[in-house]
Parts: C-alpha cells; sequence; structure tokens
C-alpha cells in the first residue's frame, strides 16, 4: 500500500510530529522511488523524530542502529552466539555423534544473533530502518552499508545468502562530522533539516507540553529563536527549547517579558557551554526580550 | 542527458516535458550538482504520478531528489525558479561554480600547446596580465638551472620552464614519498598486544571449544589527516604557483586531506585537485588563487575555516599546515583568537613560512608575532629541501 502525500501530512499530524510540507514530500517519494533518505542537519534539530515519526506513520517498528566510530559488521549485522555454540558441543561430546552433524546443528538459525541490520531485512512487515549518526562510522562501514542498501541480502559464510523478506524503510542520520561519500549520496534522497521557524516551533512547545499557554508558546519560540542568532558555540536544539518551555511552565510564567529575572536564570536550559553562559549576560537576555514581544 | 535515454520510462509524458527535463538535469549538472541517469529518469517518474503533478509538490520532490549536500540545497530553489519559471535562465547557468569552469577551459586552450609542461600556473598569469609578480619572476632569471640545484634553490630563483618542470616534478615525488613513509611506519606499529576473547573463541568453535587459535587485538592506526591552508595573496605570489603544484601531489597522495587557499576570504580547494588531469587541476586553482591584491586576511580566513569547515574535516590526527608569510592586513588579536580555538581541535599546527629561508629574517610582523605561541612548529619552505625535513616531523605525530 502506498500512500499519497497528504495522507503521510495527515498521519504525521495524527502522530504527533508537526511537520513542514517538504518532509511529508521526502517522506513520500522514500515509497515511490524506493530510495533511502538522507537527513542532514544541525545537532538538535529533530533529525532522529523524523525516522520515529515515519515508524508511527506506517504503523512499523523501529529498528535503530546507533553508528560509531569502530563499529564493525559483528555489531551491525550479525553474530554467533559462541557461548550456546561450546555448550552444545559440550552436551554432544560423549553421545558419538558425527561431526558433520554437530556442526550442521550450531551453525543454525538457533546459534545466530540477530543485530539490527539483519533484523531490519528479516521482518514480515516492513520496519523502519533509522542508521543513525551514519557520519560517525568508518568509511569501511559505510562501503558495506551501501552495498546492503542496494541488494537487500547478507551472506552468512556458515550458514548461506539470507534475502531480504521485506524491504525496510530506511532513514539515515549525519551530523556532518565527515564527509559522506559520494556513491551513498547519490543512492539516497536529500532532505536537510533546518531550525523550525517560529509558528512550527510554536506548535510543537504545544503539543509536547501539557497546559502551555499559546502565547507563552509563541513567546519561547520567537526567544529562542533571537537566542539562535547570536553568536554561540552550541546553538540550541529542538529538544532545549522544550525543556525551557516546561521548565517555564512548572513555574507557573505567562509572560516572558514579566519577569526577565527568570528567564535569564532558567536559559541554562538552553546554553551548554560556560563561554555561552557568559555570552548571554543579562544585558543581552534584556534586549533579547525587548524583541520578542 | 540525451533525451533518448530517458524516453524508455515515464509513460505519459510528453516529448517536450521530457526535454524540458533533460534540460533540467542538464542545468544542474552545470552548476556542479552530482545527477545521473537513474536520478533523471526517477524524475520523470514523478512527473507521471499523478500525486505530484501539482507544481507545490514537484519542486520539494525534484528537491528532495537531486540534491546531495546542504550546499545543493541551498541553491536549488533558485535554479529551479530560473529554470521552469523562465526567469533568468542565464543567470543561474553562470553560477559560481560554472563561471570558474568556462574560465579554466577557455584557459586551457591558451596553454594547450604548452601542456606538456604540465600547466604551470604562473604561465597563465602573466599571459592575462603582466603583473608586478610576474614581472619580479622575469627579473631573476640568474637562478639555478642545474637539476642538482634545484633542491636547494630557493623557489623564488627558479624561472626557467624546465627547471620549473623538474621542480614540480620533485615536489610530486616527494609528496608521495612523505605518504609512503608514513604508511610504512604504521605497519610496523601493528603488533598485537590484548587477547581478543570474542573472536579466539569462535575461531576455536571448529576445535570444541579448545583453544588453539588465538586471534589478537591490535590498535587499529588511523592515518594521519593534512589538511593544507594555502596563503594565495599578493606578497606570496612568488610562491603560490609552486604550492599549488606541492598541494595537488599531497593531495593526491593521501587519502585523508583537504585543502583549502585563501587570500581576503577563504576558498576550499580539494574538489579542484582531486582532478586527475594534473595541469587542468592547478589551472584551476591558479585561477581561484587569482583574486588577489586586495591584502591577506588571515584572521578572517581562518575564522571562515573554524566556523564552517573545521568540524568536517578535523578530527584527531589531524596536523593543520599553514604556508604563510604571515603579512596580515586583518588584526592581529583576531588572528591570535582564531588560532586558539583552531589549536584546540587539531593535533599539530605546523606553519611554514617562506620568508624564513631569507638571510636576517625574523618574525617581525603583528599577525605572525600573534600567532606563534600556537604554532607547535615553524619551519621554513623556501626550497625542496626544508619541505623534505618536513617528513620526519609529520611521521612522529
Amino acid at each position: 500500500m502506498t500512500l499519497n502525500r497528504d495522507d503521510i501530512s495527515d498521519r504525521l499530524a495524527a502522530v504527533g510530529y508537526i511537520a513542514d510540507r517538504d518532509i511529508a514530500t521526502a517522506l513520500w517519494l522514500m515509497d515511490f522511488l524506493k530510495r533511502p533518505l538522507l537527513l542532514e542537519g544541525e545537532a538538535g534539530v529533530g533529525k532522529t523524530e523524523v525516522a520515529k515519526a515515519l515508524a508511527g506513520v506506517h504503523s512499523a517498528e523501529l529498528i535503530r542502529l546507533q553508528c560509531y566510530e569502530g563499529l564493525d559488521q559483528n555489531a551491525a549485522l550479525y553474530e554467533w552466539n559462541y557461548q550456546r555454540q561450546l555448550l552444545a558441543i559440550k552436551t554432544r561430546e560423549g553421545t558419538g555423534e558425527k561431526a558433520d552433524a554437530i556442526e550442521e546443528h550450531i551453525f543454525s538459525e538457533r546459534y545466530l544473533l540477530e543485530r539490527p541490520l539483519l533484523a531490519a531485512i528479516r521482518r514480515e512487515k516492513p520496519p523502519v530502518l533509522l542508521v543513525d549518526e551514519v557520519d560517525r562510522a568508518d568509511e569501511e562501514f559505510e562501503a558495506f552499508l551501501l552495498e546492503l542498501l542496494s541488494d537487500f541480502q547478507v551472506s552468512i559464510p556458515e550458514l548461506g545468502t539470507v534475502k531480504a523478506t521485506s524491504i525496510p524503510r530506511v532513514v539515515l542520520t549525519s551530523n556532518g562530522t565527515r564527509e559522506l561519500s559520494d556513491a551513498l549520496r547519490r543512492r539516497c534522497l536529500y532532505h536537510y533539516v533546518d531550525f523550525p521557524d517560529v509558528d512550527r516551533e510554536a506548535r510543537i512547545v504545544i503539543t509536547r507540553t501539557p497546559g502551555i499557554d499559546t502565547s507563552l508558546a509563541l513567546q519561547i519560540a520567537r526567544m529562542v529563536a533571537n537566542v539562535r542568532k547570536e553568536d554561540l558555540r552550541k546553538v540550541p536544539g529542538v529538544a532545549e527549547t522544550l525543556d525551557w518551555a516546561a521548565t517555564l511552565a512548572g513555574l507557573d510564567l505567562h509572560d516572558l517579558r514579566q519577569e526577565p529575572e527568570i528567564v535569564h536564570e532558567t536559559m541554562l536550559c538552553l546554553l551548554k557551554t560556560r563561554e555561552d553562559r557568559s555570552r548571554l549576560t543579562r544585558e543581552v537576555t534584556e534586549r533579547l526580550l525587548g524583541k520578542v514581544a | 542527458m540525451s533525451v533518448a535515454a530517458i524516453s524508455t520510462s515515464g509513460e505519459g509524458v510528453g516529448p517536450p516535458t521530457r526535454r524540458r527535463l533533460a534540460g533540467f538535469s542538464r542545468t544542474l549538472r552545470e552548476n556542479g550538482f552530482k545527477v545521473g541517469l537513474a536520478e533523471t529518469s526517477d524524475a520523470l517518474a514523478i512527473l507521471t504520478a499523478s500525486p505530484a503533478a501539482r507544481p507545490s509538490t514537484l519542486k520539494p520532490a525534484l528537491r528532495a531528489l537531486f540534491c546531495a549536500t546542504h550546499s545543493d540545497w541551498q541553491r536549488f530553489d533558485e535554479i529551479f525558479d530560473a529554470y521552469w519559471q523562465g526567469r533568468g535562465v542565464r543567470q543561474a547557468r553562470t553560477l559560481a561554480g560554472t563561471a570558474l569552469e568556462r574560465g579554466s577551459a577557455r584557459h586551457l586552450k591558451d596553454v594547450g600547446p604548452r601542456a606538456g609542461r604540465a600547466g604551470f600556473p604562473d604561465h597563465v598569469e602573466r599571459d592575462h596580465d603582466d603583473g608586478d609578480a610576474a614581472g619580479d619572476g622575469r627579473g631573476r632569471r640568474e637562478g639555478a638551472s642545474r637539476f642538482e640545484n634545484l633542491a636547494t634553490a630557493d623557489l623564488r630563483h627558479i624561472v626557467d620552464s624546465a627547471d620549473i618542470a623538474q621542480a614540480h616534478a620533485l615536489a610530486a615525488r616527494l609528496s608521495r614519498a612523505m605518504r609512503a613513509r608514513l604508511v610504512r611506519r604504521e605497519r610496523v606499529r601493528r603488533r598485537g598486544r590484548r587477547l581478543d576473547l570474542r573472536r579466539t573463541i569462535h575461531r576455536n568453535v571448529s576445535h570444541g571449544g579448545t583453544l588453539m587459535d588465538l586471534a589478537w587485538r591490535r590498535r587499529k592506526i588511523k592515518p594521519l589527516r593534512l589538511i593544507f591552508l594555502l596563503d594565495a595573496s599578493g606578497s606570496m605570489s612568488l610562491y603560490t604557483a609552486f604550492f599549488v603544484r606541492f598541494l595537488h601531489g599531497v593531495v593526491d597522495a593521501f587519502r585523508e586531506s583537504e585543502a583549502f587557499v585563501f587570500h581576503t576570504r577563504l576558498a576550499h580547494v580539494s574538489a579542484s585537485l582531486r582532478d586527475r588531469d594534473v595541469s587542468r587541476a592547478v589551472d584551476k586553482l591558479s585561477l581561484m588563487a587569482q583574486g588577489i591584491g586586495g591584502g591577506t586576511k588571515i584572521g578572517e580566513s581562518l575564522a571562515t575555516f573554524n566556523r564552517w569547515h573545521a568540524k568536517r574535516v578535523i578530527n584527531s590526527r589531524t596536523a593543520v599546515m599553514i604556508v604563510s608569510d604571515g603579512y596580515d592586513t586583518g588584526s592581529p588579536e583576531m588572528l591570535g583568537e582564531e588560532m586558539r580555538r583552531l589549536r584546540r581541535r587539531c593535533r599539530r599546527i605546523v606553519w611554514l613560512n617562506p620568508l624564513i629561508g631569507w638571510r636576517d629574517y625574523s618574525p617581525q610582523a603583528r599577525g605572525m608575532q600573534a600567532a606563534l605561541p600556537y604554532v607547535d612548529l615553524f619551519a621554513p619552505a623556501h626550497n625542496l629541501e626544508s619541505l623534505a625535513a618536513l617528513e620526519p616531523y609529520l611521521a612522529r605525530i
């Protein structure tokens, strides 16, 4: 079943993801062209959320592979369960069973440990596979991933080739700590996730923070947008905005301009380094608050 | 892409649309997008699909399909509007990348017959403007002319074209030798220290669990990454041509290397340098470096580097090499501050200054003074020998 773009928009809203129009188009294209989607953008703009929402849209399982330096096939694809294999050998030692039979037994499905990539292609219903922060993995792994994404089959020497029972929807995210290969980029659809604009961020705050006033949410969104324009080392992401909104709502605040002191003190939800903290002085906070109106 | 190539797919679309679409992919390619056959036929499929027929869907859909990087993403809308809405198609075609391509193509024709001389960029410059730099260069014809002397001759003095070609060949060989040495060093170091229990057990399942083959865990040594920041300002012009050539050799030999050129602003030039055709690559780059004349803003260029490129290109095993004479027209405070930031990110900063080779040189320039505290190695780079002397240092990093 292929959903059209408007269905996807509706369902994204239904699972609580406030989407811009373009992302719905990109998600529709993924199904239409059967290509993976590569999401880039600064940290904290909600790239991972897109994959979660996509899983919600198709009510599919989300399988996540977090990449890191040194990630290898054993951790990403499959591994044999050595402990059980050894145990099986020991228990059969005295029974006089043929070596071939034992071997066949211990290299069967029962002793295979699925890791995320193998799991993703062996599900009955196509899951959403999230390959998170693919730029952290080594180049060798990237090449291997590319092969998997084009063939959707895995060869396990002891067991044979495992073909995909269903083709997962693949979402890759990258923070740009390393340049990805052209081959991988060409294979994927591309979407650059930007910080949400004020309206969208306000709507996100309203959906995620129970009991918050619309006017306060709008003020918070504007304030955060202003903070992002300052020259900061770590620009606050959407998660930080939500933390801050929850804090302010918890303090029972209704208008940011009334309480510049509290605003300044709670800004530590947004600023995560000492340098940034010292850059946003009381005066700067008040100047930014002036623009919020 | 020819129209015929995509006419096989997308039944519902008429030939005019197909031609327009092929034209669009060509326009994108001319603007530096990596668009292949697969993308164009997919685009045709999108056009055919009914839900995408609305223009409001078409643009984001094609954008997701054709873009591969953030810079593509930023430029796409402009090109799309220009092409499909018929406004300013010409402007779109001559966006930054294209203009340069064309420029260099013209130059290539100009230097064509002399391509055997490996496209010495200085010639290109001289052909077009007989500026101060070229004049100076000519005035020093008395320099070294025999090969044996090349390694120690100051690069300023090498002006005879045959000598230049030899010097360049030497530079290329040197950069390759550097790479080879570094790699060999690594292999010697690769001795396993710790036992990899998991893998050992795996390997010995076939022996019934009796440990016979041992698997060792080795420390994986990542190759050194080199980042070059080359000053291409007027004061460096005597050396620029040579270093561009050296850079090409290095970027070609090191898998992990990036090159930037700066004068008043910073340009990322690795892509141009990876061109297989040496003369074309060097040509392209010397064109980029031609914006000289407005002084050098080392501090600002470094700030651009720190802000936009450093995160992506620098890791913990990165040596940054700045090739500059340190004559900065910006503020020394800014240069110092940016050097401090850069120092925190990378493993070593090597500052190569061609002036050190001059007699009685001392780093008096204020910019140089501000930068020195953050420099790990302040070395001469006025001749080939001084570059060769760097290699053992790099191998130790």
